[in-house]
């Protein structure tokens, strides 16, 4: 059986999770065994709706010691429901939980771990998983040894796929939770901002915006476009914008259908970060500017120019869309 | 307080990535080798100013690697730290290294335990997470601040969106990035000092190793780029929508 980690925050299911419930789905039909879902905790969105991912059941630890996170307690429970229903692959979205929890479960199973997996395993001779390594500048192909696997994917590498399958059934799963020692005592959200590992489409300014007082002109972008915003590192590093929206190598990787790089000349560790966006734009005035070798499409112009013509041309396109 | 900083080798972030023996293994020809960035800034630091505050504070920084992973481990010890460990191994896989630092972890006590949120190389990001399960102790991920008063930390960690302040008792394991400490770099007398403190090297615990790299690639290359006029922006949103369908 393939069991999917169903991560949710604020009670709602995670897009990063709809990417590994189409994965798991998948995987289990090439395994030839079934999809199951695992969820601990409580949502308040319709869990039977999964169904429509072809997810068949979804099982159910609900202990008031799960409404507020704790990793270690998170593992041991997600390793006993494993073993409970037998499940020999376990899927995770490779997001902030599963990064927490994916290490510790194979740690406690002493099942083999691959993080950050952007394609189906090649299971024909063993279980062979594709991941990025050396942030995004190449590919491994790794293979996993142990009876149970466990594979987190890379959040925007799967597309969701749905249908009109039957409702999933919820069984509940009892499982002994212990009690946790992290105490949450506040949460910060970036309120109405996109999530950047998650976005579909990410605007991306750079020193060649000369000042945070500039940003005005790529926030107008990004919001036409429904984007999330990043920045560079030297951006980050001057605090011009916080340091969470800096992508590269030591930032954040993104892999959005569209990055748009405003200003930025594209050094390799930011190239590193966002090589695997399926569409890139580049924008700057530089025309030898490296990020150009890495880009699909180019402009070589005045951001400053650039900037609202395209936010205008882009409403201009959706209104006569 | 005892903290155990974790210290992996990796090659420099500008370095070219290439493959030897049909993809088999990493190029090393022409590598330059550095601490792994998150290792270093942000845990390695966090720790050093830890003790700056509290000179009663004892930091051991633990590398598992062969011998050629000793230039890094004296360069950690030159920023600071009192006394290091190499484990002498080497592995891709993420739950043998993991073994080898929780057996090291299990004899020495440690209050707290810091890694890099992932190595720039294998971009695993598991090895703290799978610590602090081999030794039954919380783990907070993806930490931007630490703060610690007696036995209690008050930990700032990324959440999906924003993030969250935790507070927990030591012991803890926990896995560093940007904002929990500000680079530095190493002082003549740190190097110096680097040179006499000890470096211990212990043979490696029996573990298993649960998965193994079979073959390395490099993403194809791009098409080319597509140039469009600054006065023509119409035709970039036009190709956008039509031809990449991204908008």
């Amino acid at each position: 059986m393939v069991l999917v980690y169903i991560d949710h925050q604020d009670n709602q299911i995670k897009k990063s999770t709809l990417e590994a419930v189409t994965y798991g789905v998948a995987l289990a039909k090439q395994l030839g065994t079934e999809a199951h879902g695992l969820l601990l905790g409580t949502v308040n969105d319709d869990l039977a709706a999964l169904g429509a991912y072809e997810l068949k059941n979804i099982y159910q630890v609900n202990d008031a010691a799960l409404s507020s996170f704790d990793a270690q307690v998170f593992v041991k429970t997600i390793a006993a429901a494993t073993t409970k229903v037998g499940a020999t692959t376990l899927v995770f979205s490779h997001n902030q939980t599963g990064k927490a929890v994916c290490a510790g479960v194979s740690a406690l199973l002493k099942a083999g771990l691959v993080t950050g997996a952007i394609e189906l395993p090649k299971t024909d001779a063993g279980f062979i998983v594709k991941k990025t390594v050396f942030s995004g500048k190449a590919f491994a192909n790794v293979s996993i040894q142990t009876a149970i696997k466990i594979i987190s994917l890379s959040p925007n590498s799967f597309h969701t796929t749905s249908g009109a399958a039957a409702p999933a059934s919820i069984t509940p799963l009892d499982i002994p939770v212990g009690a946790g020692h992290v105490k949450i005592t506040a949460v910060n959200k970036t309120s109405g901002e996109i999530s950047l590992t998650e976005a579909d489409i990410v605007v991306s300014g750079g020193r060649g915006l000369k000042g945070p007082e500039n940003w005005g002109i790529l926030l107008d972008l990004a919001k036409e476009l429904g984007a999330a915003t990043a920045c560079s590192r030297p951006v980050g590093d001057a605090h011009w914008r916080p340091h969470h929206e800096h992508v590269g190598q030591t930032g954040v990787q993104v892999a959005p259908n569209l990055y748009i790089a405003i200003g930025i000349s594209g050094a390799i560790q930011h190239l590193a970060g966002v090589n695997r966006s399926k569409t890139i734009v580049v924008i700057n005035k530089d025309p030898e500017a490296p990020f150009f070798k890495a880009a699909d499409y180019g402009i070589v112009g005045d951001a400053f120019e650039v900037l609202p013509k395209l936010t205008d041309a882009i409403k201009k396109m959706k209104a006569s869309a | 307080m005892k903290i155990l900083v974790c210290i992996s080798k990796t090659p420099d972030t500008t370095a070219k990535i290439a493959f030897a023996d049909g993809g088999k293994k990493f190029e090393e020809a022409g590598v330059q080798w550095i601490i792994n960035p998150y290792d270093e800034w942000y845990s390695l630091v966090r720790a050093i100013e830890l003790k700056e505050k509290d000179p009663a504070t004892i930091i051991h920084l633990v590398t598992v690697g062969g011998a050629d992973a000793e230039p890094i481990i004296r360069k950690a010890l030159a920023l600071g730290g009192d006394e290091a460990i190499r484990i002498n191994t080497d592995s891709s896989d993420s739950f043998y290294i993991a073994a080898q630092i929780a057996a090291v972890a299990a004899t020495e006590k440690y209050d707290i335990i810091f890694t890099g949120k992932e190595t720039i190389d294998y971009n695993g990001a598991s090895i703290g997470g799978m610590i602090a399960a081999l030794v039954d102790a919380p783990y907070i991920s993806l930490a931007t601040s630490f703060l610690i008063e007696g036995s209690t930390a008050t930990i700032t960690r990324e959440i999906e969106g924003g993030e969250e302040v935790v507070t927990v008792n030591t012991p803890v394991v926990v896995s560093c990035q940007k904002g929990v400490a500000e680079q530095r770099i190493p002082n003549m007398r740190g190097i110096m000092a680097a040179r006499t403190k000890p470096l211990k090297v212990l043979e490696p615990a029996a573990a298993e190793h649960l998965t193994s790299i079979e073959s390395f690639e490099l993403p194809a290359p791009k098409a080319g780029v597509k140039l469009v006029s600054p006065d023509n922006i119409d035709e970039l949103v036009r190709l956008l929508h039509e031809e990449a369908k991204a908008i």
